[in-house]
């Protein structure tokens, strides 16, 4: 089982990594929506806010990753005529697709990388954490809880026929109701509801409070653990019925 | 005659109908609507948080820019699809005319790019209290029909390099990302970097968004009218660029029999 994980997640981590297309939503697209907030922020005379808007931007290139990744996880494997194989496989089709589902959210710590970088190198960002091993902690905690809401994605988008529609309407408002950039004190209050169900709302907490200091870290990794823990149990619940109904009216392979 | 024009209308139609990937209502409200929904709310909430503008700033230049989305992703597959559907090399053993067979598949878009504009400026009424003097809408439509024409310009010369090119949509998708930094649709022009305030400024888009805010606050289409003519220049240039790297691939997929290789 672990040799299945591993070699999985592997294996999608290097496949997704040579898609232009992932390359751009993972590195390009948050350095450029990083440099857009750098320079709102610096027109704005925010002071001592760079760091808080790196981590941010490369949180949102990891939901874009995680979102247009495993959305479209199974439709790809249908479209590359895969789909059957795996289902047909021993062993059991979750453990194909979690790896999967956690190399797109892995591949989305470019983006952290990227907007760190970028930052640092034309707008000067101090890139001083002040409780690295709480980052240490946190980064995995969050991609690992994302991987598995993308698990989530996964199993609920493959209902519908264009599952790219939900990835192209989603984008931006978990970008807004998580808080990535604007903080929910600027929101409606119901936002705020929504977002304790989001993972993204407890990964950048963990990773601002990290970073920045602040305290909290520990409790949002909690959270980031038992989101992924629901995720997980609810994307398994999913996936079976998708599994179940698929053999049931031999659709596995109908677009 | 007669028959460019039938090109120029019908081909542009049924080309819209058979190549525009996102025309089924569920992609096309998600997709065409939604995301453009929630984009104007994303950058105005940060805009109101980073407090470097006003709302109408991030407002009108959001709505004037995902006019963009129709008129670069649209066109882009308007031409390139073609190729990517292998219809490319039946379509160029006709003997219709080219210009025709090209302008004529911008037509839809640029109706489509309105359609999405004029959406985003009435949720941003509904939604961010967003307003508007009445007297102000028909130059406003003007300035935003002449940036979607020049925005759709851009598009026709992505598209055509897609003849050649594997991957014409990364370019696509980099280019509409890259103009929401350059144009000055979230950053005004004089808080960029002078390389690119210059580079934004050889862009479609940057212009009309000028011209657009200065008529929401209140300026009459005269006093806008260099912003506009300016637009409709570089839209005129890239649809020439565009028209010229249309038909030298063509002629480069003839002699070389790589229409549709990739």
């Amino acid at each position: 089982m672990v040799r299945l994980f591993y070699a999985g997640w592997l294996f999608h981590l290097k496949n997704l990594s040579n898609s232009l297309f992932f390359v751009l939503i993972s590195v390009l697209q948050p350095v450029i929506f990083a440099s857009i907030a750098f320079f709102m922020y610096r027109s704005g005379q925010r002071p001592g806010t760079l760091l808080y808007v790196a981590l941010g931007a490369g949180l949102m290139g990891i939901w874009s990753s995680t979102l247009f990744g495993s959305g479209g996880a199974i439709q790809w494997q249908r479209w590359q005529g895969t789909l059957e194989i795996v289902v047909a496989a021993p062993a059991p089709f979750l453990l194909v697709l979690v790896p999967l589902t956690l190399a797109t959210s892995t591949i989305g710590l470019y983006s952290i990388v990227g907007t760190l970088f970028w930052g640092r190198l034309f707008f000067g960002v101090p890139l001083d954490f002040v409780h690295p091993f709480q980052l240490a902690v946190a980064l995995p905690a969050t991609v690992i809880s994302l991987g598995l809401m993308g698990l989530l994605l996964a199993s609920t988008f493959v209902l519908y026929r264009q599952a790219s529609a939900f990835s192209n309407l989603l984008e931006y408002p978990v970008w807004l109701v998580t808080g990535l950039l604007v903080p929910l004190s600027l929101l409606p209050g119901w936002v705020t509801w929504i977002s304790w169900a989001l993972a993204p709302s407890w990964g950048i907490k963990a990773i601002r409070a990290a970073a920045l200091g602040g305290g909290g870290a520990w409790s949002a990794i909690g959270m980031c653990a038992l989101l992924g823990a629901v995720y997980l149990a609810l994307g398994a619940v999913f996936m079976k019925n998708f599994e179940r109904l698929a053999r049931q009216r031999a659709t596995l392979s109908l677009t | 005659m007669t028959a460019a024009v039938r090109v120029f209308f019908v081909g542009g139609l049924i080309s819209y109908r058979a190549l525009f990937n996102w025309l089924r209502p569920g992609m096309y409200v998600t997709t065409m609507l939604g995301s453009p929904l929630f984009q104007i709310l994303f950058f105005t909430y940060l805009g109101r948080f980073t407090r470097n503008e006003n709302d109408a700033f991030f407002i009108v230049g959001n709505a004037v820019q995902v006019a963009a989305m129709s008129s670069i992703y649209g066109m882009v597959m308007g031409i390139a699809n073609e190729r990517q559907f292998g219809t490319l090399s039946p379509l160029l053993a006709t003997p219709a005319n080219r210009l025709a067979l090209f302008l004529g598949r911008a037509l839809p878009y640029i109706a489509n790019g309105l359609v999405v504009s004029a959406f985003g400026f009435a949720v941003s009424w509904a939604l961010l209290g967003f307003s508007l003097d009445a007297g102000d809408v028909p130059a406003l439509a003007l300035i935003v029909l002449v940036t979607t024409v020049a925005c759709t310009a851009l598009g026709m010369l992505i598209g055509s390099i897609g003849l050649r090119a594997r991957d014409v949509f990364f370019a696509a998708n980099l280019v509409y990302f890259l103009m929401l930094l350059f144009c000055g649709v979230n950053v005004s022009l004089d808080d960029l970097p002078g390389w690119m305030a210059a580079i934004g400024r050889g862009l479609p888009l940057t212009h009309g968004i000028q011209a657009a805010r200065r008529v929401a606050a209140g300026a009459s289409l005269g006093d806008v009218g260099g912003l506009v003519v300016t637009e409709a220049l570089i839209g005129l240039a890239y649809a020439v660029a565009g028209y010229a790297l249309f038909r030298l691939f063509e002629g480069e997929g003839r002699r070389r029999a790589s229409l549709e290789t990739f």
